[in-house]
């Protein structure tokens, strides 16, 4: 025996099961239909306000940067000012997002948009996220033409807006969102949980930004009204 | 084909790591760090613990519940468009993958972390067969530039000091000007992050490991600092996940109480920068992504660990705390383990997946302090499991002669507690003659003790000796 | 010299001690120190002839040797209100491993409970079952290594140091990483000789960088290993069990010091 038969068989025989039991099958049916929560840490579970200062301070404890604006008309302006102080053109990559499409960037005369996935070649993009997690300061993020995943791992520079309406507490509450958008057993072809930009510690566990991914990931919460 | 095992020779294995200079230099730095990191993590999460407790809950469901989470996995794979492959041994997990990059005439492929793949020696395989695997996890491609194993399961360059990763450049790397100052771990990321950007975006083949699969979804996640991974999946042609079976878990919800441990208490993050999770090819629309999606479940021995005495072992999550807190991998490195998995967990798995006969030396190789398994995540008891391959070893008569005969020799007094009193009685006044002035500085018999310490020599008379004595004066 | 008031009631508690083969062979001070400990505060002390708990052959996959000596055990202390032992490893060997060396027999595992149930490690039995506070002198600092037995089986970290905190004349100074295991490991140490001896030179250092004179623990393996390793580096630092330095017989020769 060889592959899956030899896999499944031994796995029951260990088990001592034939795979047929009903009682085991109706508790791994219940299981995954249920998806019951485990434990939530009650730290990413306050009210809005609280809940976005806790998002600002864990992005910043994962060594991203973060600004807050007022609405989604700043967000040109934040942009070109973060690509300044970078000493980086003024060049941005974008997906397909209607959301992004809404940003007016025609306000930043010097800033060239430029849309599609990532080849390699840009030094910053911007990405509009689908949700994000204030218990750990995580961004997540969905692949698609909106927001093609090439732009959140080549580019130097990834910056990301978030609508503050869409940052949760935990995780949990964030695959509630997935299962609404994306049926019940859905999910879009990646889903990334982002928390800061790109590290490693392989070089004598010294840790150090910037290893594969992006250098800096700047993050910008548009206010909910 | 399978990573080739040495662990019988663990004894010479640490002798030859503890007069390693460099690798003594790199322990000593790497062992502060890591305990430090997980204790400040650990504490900012009141409810860690709460979380240890059901992620033990959750996994021992799913062991007992493994055949039907993977039909489960397996289907919803295959309705999201990916294809999934067994390979019960090393073997045949190493044809699937190279069948694979063969029908795609893959020249590269890149490779991001996984130690399953180093269970079955697949970069070898594929080297043989003309495609070049390259790591792309910075610590592994160190490792690989020098032609070793990874050392530790999270930090496979941790033996390799920023010297020796530097020469390791000069010779990789030909282009490299001599001027270009390479003496900073920044100057040497930046030259790691260039070369190997070139290679990712010539890859046509992404391989991964998985640290969960998701059975509700179909879905595989990796976890990395890097990036690394999804550069690795998101640039080629094909990804090709490889993962044993028991890292499937019912749900996202079940992944994200693993997820709240693993980074945690691995290197001290509340998460990894980047956790991914990955359902299937590249969709209509989609502008970017593989254009294949396939899974290799691999078994290796584990489903025969099901229902029995390591069971338990199968809980392990891989984030290396066990060894980050022993102090025997302290002292040895990872290498001396002599197969792909060191330290306490490495002790336990190693004899359940190579044999008792080849990995037997490694779970008597520990002091039994028991620090790994009060930092383990999924609280396996790592002492016990040890303890239950010495029995197993001493049922079938595995253990070294000399050692066995000292025990029985020690049992037959023990176990005559007239016999013991006079037989002690005797040596130890005999030992008190030896050690007149209260150490011994050799001993025969007892040479292991006196190569490195003095021995204390007793009182002389035995406590039980005396006290009868006493009982009798008053 | 501890002359108090009994801590416990009018009928005194008969308490078997169980000595450990290492202290019965190597350090018969040991157990008259926890002897006297146990009597300064009305506990009625008996030892029964005893061997060894089985440990040994416990870790070294010999079950039914351990099994063995298991029940030699039971039955020798069976008989007693408590017992005690003056081991954080050897305690752990009777209060946590016997049940589990007797899973599943219905009739040794109600008597391997029992015995667990009264079993203590000395400190543990003086500091929160009979509440004592013994009396002592002892000029000097030292510092405390916590066995690891006794610190993650039996869970000994603040007994030691709270009976410690009212010995006149001492001072405590903790080492670096006191609660990192010194490489003794019983037959470890002999198997693997150059691995423990790299774990124990750690150790030393962290005593040594202390700078107390004295060091102390409730293990005498142990013990012996931190000082056979202190005097094979020429460290002049005395080791000694907690029990002699609480039970006021500090000023005796150490551990390898010569006999007077």
């Amino acid at each position: 025996m060889k592959g899956r038969e030899a896999v499944f068989a031994n796995i029951k025989k260990s088990l001592r099961v034939s795979g047929e039991d009903r009682a085991r099958r109706e508790a791994i049916a219940a299981r995954l239909e249920r998806h019951p929560r485990g434990v939530v840490p009650a730290r990413g579970q306050k009210a809005d306000r609280e809940r976005l200062e806790l998002f600002r301070q864990m992005v910043e404890v994962a060594k991203a940067s973060i600004a807050v604006l007022d609405n989604k008309e700043e967000v040109p302006a934040a942009v070109a000012a973060y690509l300044r102080s970078k000493n980086l053109p003024q060049s941005i990559r974008h997906g397909d997002d209607e959301r992004l499409a809404l940003i007016p960037w025609a306000k930043e005369r010097t800033l060239e948009v430029t849309k599609g996935a990532s080849d390699g070649a840009q030094l910053a993009s911007v990405s509009y996220s689908f949700g994000a997690v204030a218990e750990s300061g995580t961004l997540v993020m969905v692949s698609g033409a909106d927001n093609p995943t090439t732009l959140n791992f080549l580019p130097d520079h990834h910056l990301v807006v978030v609508d503050e309406k869409d940052i949760a507490g935990d995780y949990e509450t964030v695959w509630d969102k997935i299962r609404e958008c994306y049926g019940a057993k859905g999910m879009p072809r990646v889903v990334n949980w982002i928390t800061g930009p790109s590290r490693s510690g392989d070089i004598e566990q010294t840790h150090l930004l910037g290893a594969h991914g992006p250098r800096s990931l700047h993050v910008l919460v548009v206010r909910s009204t | 084909m399978s990573q080739a095992v040495n662990s019988p020779h663990f004894n010479a294995n640490a002798r030859k790591a503890l007069d390693d200079a460099f690798l003594q230099k790199a322990l000593a730095r790497s062992e502060k760090g890591f305990i430090e990191r997980r204790k400040a993590a650990v504490e900012k999460l009141p409810e860690y613990d709460a979380i240890r407790d059901s992620a033990r809950d959750l996994k021992d469901h799913i062991l007992a519940h493994l055949d039907l989470y993977l039909e489960a996995y397996e289907k919803n794979v295959i309705a999201a468009g990916g294809h999934v492959h067994w390979a019960a041994d090393a073997e045949e997990a190493n044809e699937i993958i190279h069948g694979i990059c063969k029908r795609l005439d893959a020249k590269t492929v890149a490779k991001g972390k996984s130690m399953i793949s180093e269970e079955t020696g697949l970069n070898a395989y594929l080297e043989e067969r003309g495609i070049r695997p390259i790591e792309t996890d910075l610590g592994e491609y160190i490792i690989q530039l020098r032609g070793e194993t990874p050392s530790h399961l999270i930090a496979p360059a941790l033996h390799v000091t920023k010297e020796q990763i530097e020469a390791d450049f000069r010779r990789a790397h030909t282009d490299l000007p001599p001027e270009r100052n390479l003496d900073e771990p920044t100057s040497l990321l930046a030259e790691a992050r260039a070369m190997l950007r070139e290679k990712f975006l010539a890859a046509d083949v992404g391989i991964t490991g998985a640290n969960f699969l998701i059975a509700e979804t179909g879905s595989s996640v990796i976890v990395t600092n890097e990036g690394n991974g999804d550069l690795t999946q998101t640039l080629a042609k094909a990804h090709i996940v490889i993962s044993s079976i028991e890292k499937v878990v019912p749900t996202r919800e079940d992944a994200a109480t693993f997820l709240r441990l693993l980074a945690r208490t691995a290197s001290g993050l509340d998460l990894s920068v980047y956790t991914t999770f990955s359902t299937g090819a590249r969709r209509e629309g989609d502008p970017d992504g593989p254009l294949e999606y396939h899974v290799v479940l691999l078994d290796n021995g584990r489903s025969n660990m099901l229902g029995g005495k390591f069971q338990e072992m199968l809980r392990c999550i891989r984030c290396g705390a066990c060894m980050n807190h022993c102090p025997v991998f302290h002292a040895v490195g990872g290498h001396a383990y002599g197969w792909v998995y060191p330290g306490p967990m490495g002790a336990v798995l190693t004899p359940s997946l190579v044999g008792v006969e080849k990995g037997g030396q490694l779970p008597n190789a520990s002091t039994f302090c028991g620090r790994c398994e009060e930092v383990c995540p999924v609280r396996i008891p790592l002492p016990k499991l040890m303890r239950n391959w010495r029995e197993r070893e001493f049922e079938r008569h595995l253990q070294p002669a000399a050692a066995r005969y000292g025990l029985d020799f020690w049992a037959a007094f023990a176990k005559r507690p007239a016999l013991y009193r006079a037989a002690t009685s005797v040596a130890m006044k005999v030992l008190r003659l030896i050690g007149g002035k209260g150490r011994i500085r050799s001993l025969p018999l007892a040479s292991g003790w006196t190569k490195h310490r003095d021995f204390p020599a007793p009182q002389g008379e035995t406590f039980q000796a005396l006290w009868k004595k006493r009982r009798v004066a008053r | 010299m501890p002359d108090q008031v009994p801590a416990v009631a009018t009928k005194p508690l008969r308490v078997g001690l169980f000595a450990t083969c290492l202290v019965d062979l190597m350090r018969p001070r040991v157990g008259f120190a926890a002897a006297k400990l146990l009597e300064d505060v009305g506990c009625v002390v008996e030892v029964p002839a005893q061997t060894c708990c089985g440990q040994p052959a416990f870790n070294s996959g010999d079950r039914s040797t351990a099994r063995e000596l298991a029940m030699q055990a039971i039955k020798a202390f069976e008989p007693y209100d408590y017992v005690v032992m003056p081991s954080g490893s050897c305690a752990g060997q009777v209060i946590v491993h016997y049940p589990e060396l007797f899973e599943g027999d219905a009739a040794w595992l109600p008597r391997a409970r029992a015995l667990a149930a009264k079993t203590f490690e000395l400190t543990v039995f003086l500091s929160d079952v009979l509440k004592a506070a013994p009396r002592a002198r002892f000029e000097g600092s030292i510092t405390y290594h916590d066995s690891c037995s006794g610190l993650r089986e039996l869970g000994i970290k603040a007994q030691p140091r709270k009976l410690l905190a009212g010995v006149e004349g001492l001072s405590v100074v903790e080492m670096k990483d006191p609660d990192v295991c010194c490489g003794f490991g019983g037959t470890f140490c002999v198997k693997y000789p150059d691995v423990s001896n790299k774990i124990v030179g750690k150790k030393t250092g962290n005593i040594a960088a202390s700078g107390a004179s004295t060091l102390l623990a409730g293990d005498l393996g142990c013990l012996m290993n931190m000082a056979g390793k202190l005097s094979r580096e020429g460290k002049e630092i005395r080791v000694r069990h907690i029990a002699e330095v609480l039970a006021g017989m500090g000023d005796e020769p150490a551990i390898g010091e010569p006999e007077r």
